[in-house]
């Protein structure tokens, strides 16, 4: 018990103040926001085939991952963490996440063919 | 070996203890590795959900089309209430960097207010939660299903599918905002009887409609659903209330544990134990796991939202 709370993490001091959360809240929010707005009006052009899905639903992907981004690297501070410690959290995720997803989308696309013939 | 001694030196205290490998302290080190984990367990139901998705691309539920009310506003606003709720956690998610930051001053009284309205936004994002189910559990229109569990929803010829609700089809007239009147198989059977304008149409994107001789045929073995439940779904495939039921919920209960640690923390502030201890890093790692909650939320609003 007294370990711990002797030795703190080093620190690593984040841009002073508070302004970089609220500017970190600023992109988050406009985001979103654009994520929303093209859901809601689902522009025509946005709607040809891309990567096997639609470019909209391409874009929401990317958007989603610039969030994420910005939620791990900043308000979590991983970005400002030593760069092993940074490695070893995002590796496996980087990894598996990826294959898991191609794996399973498809084999149910699969067995999707195989129950409509 | 002249450099053997030295070698041994080295790593005496490499490995003598009371170093921070990674520049982080246990705990928080301990928290990242389950955040870790944690994240390829919600990767694994997001996944699955794909997986049936994929299957099932005929009459999977477009989400736009199930949750479409908004408080306190009539008619149908899709995606609005969503957007509002990531909108309470991404807030929340600010004022819990606020309280950590404020920590890393020694601000108590920061840290009190920050962490405070942290609870609060977490709390509102429950009560969203629990809004939501409410509906997607009450239904909006009903649907039948079908002998092979296919669901079809009511429509009248002409009216380019628009689906027609079971209470008006029952009563005659349009149903009321927030009824959830309960009917039975038979009221809707004898009705459906007496317009004969009425037909079934299929969900999805193709919205193929029936005829009438159609209709009445599929009708012999209608059965009528009102509403969600991990049995049956009026809004189409079961496998979609399933996984909204176990994805927002195994969501929503990080949300209310992550509530109930932040609360315990917020107890300990107040109480003055960091203070005395002279460093803030619990806020941090309580912190950690709250902003993991909110990263979840930013894939789920996506992956059942939008895409």
């Amino acid at each position: 018990m007294s370990d711990h709370s002797n030795n703190p993490s080093e620190h690593h001091d984040g841009p002073e103040g508070t302004a970089w959360i609220w500017k970190v809240f600023w992109i988050l929010l406009a985001v979103t926001t654009v994520e929303v707005a093209l859901g809601i009006i689902k522009p025509e052009i946005l709607l040809s085939q891309f990567l096997g899905t639609s470019l909209l639903n391409v874009i929401f992907i990317v958007l989603t991952l610039a969030k994420a981004y910005y939620i791990v690297a900043e308000f979590m501070h991983l970005g400002h963490e030593r760069k092993n410690f940074i490695w070893t959290i995002t590796l496996p995720i980087v990894i598996l996440i990826p294959y898991l997803t191609f794996v399973l989308l498809t084999e149910g696309g699969y067995m999707g063919v195989l129950m409509n013939q | 070996m002249a450099n053997g001694a030295a070698l041994e030196q080295n790593t005496s205290a490499l490995w003598g203890g009371g170093r921070q490998p990674f520049g982080a302290s246990y705990g928080k080190m301990m928290m990242w590795f389950f955040l870790l984990s944690d994240a390829l367990t919600f990767s694994g139901f997001l996944t699955a959900m794909g997986l049936y998705r994929f299957k099932y691309e005929e009459t999977w539920p477009i989400a736009e089309n199930v949750f479409t009310h908004f408080p306190m506003l009539h008619g149908e606003h899709p995606l609005l209430f969503v957007a509002l709720m990531t909108f309470i956690l991404i807030l929340s998610s600010v004022t819990m960097v606020l309280a950590v930051n404020a920590g890393h001053k020694n601000n108590h009284k920061g840290v009190v207010l920050w962490m405070g309205l942290t609870i609060v936004g977490g709390f509102m994002f429950l009560g969203s939660q629990a809004w939501e189910w409410y509906h997607f559990i009450n239904g909006d229109k009903g649907a039948i299903q079908l002998e092979d569990n296919t669901i079809v929803y009511l429509t009248k010829a002409g009216s380019e599918g628009k689906i027609l609700s079971v209470y008006e089809l029952v009563t005659g007239v349009e149903k009321p905002h927030g009824d959830h009147t309960e009917f039975s198989t038979g009221d809707v059977v004898s009705a459906f009887g007496l317009n004969t304008d009425v037909t079934l149409r299929y969900p999805g994107k193709a919205e193929t409609t029936m005829t009438r001789e159609e209709a009445v045929k599929a009708f012999q073995t209608a059965k009528l659903i009102q509403g969600a439940s991990l049995r049956e779904n009026e809004y189409g495939n079961v496998l979609f209330a399933d996984f909204f039921f176990f994805v927002t919920g195994f969501h929503g209960t990080h949300v209310f544990s992550g509530v109930v640690l932040n609360i315990i923390i917020f107890i300990n502030v107040l109480m003055g134990t960091y203070k005395q201890r002279g460093h803030y890093e619990m806020v941090e790692k309580v912190g950690l796991y709250w902003h993991f909650v909110d990263l979840v939320w930013v894939f789920v609003f996506t992956f059942f939202y939008l895409v």
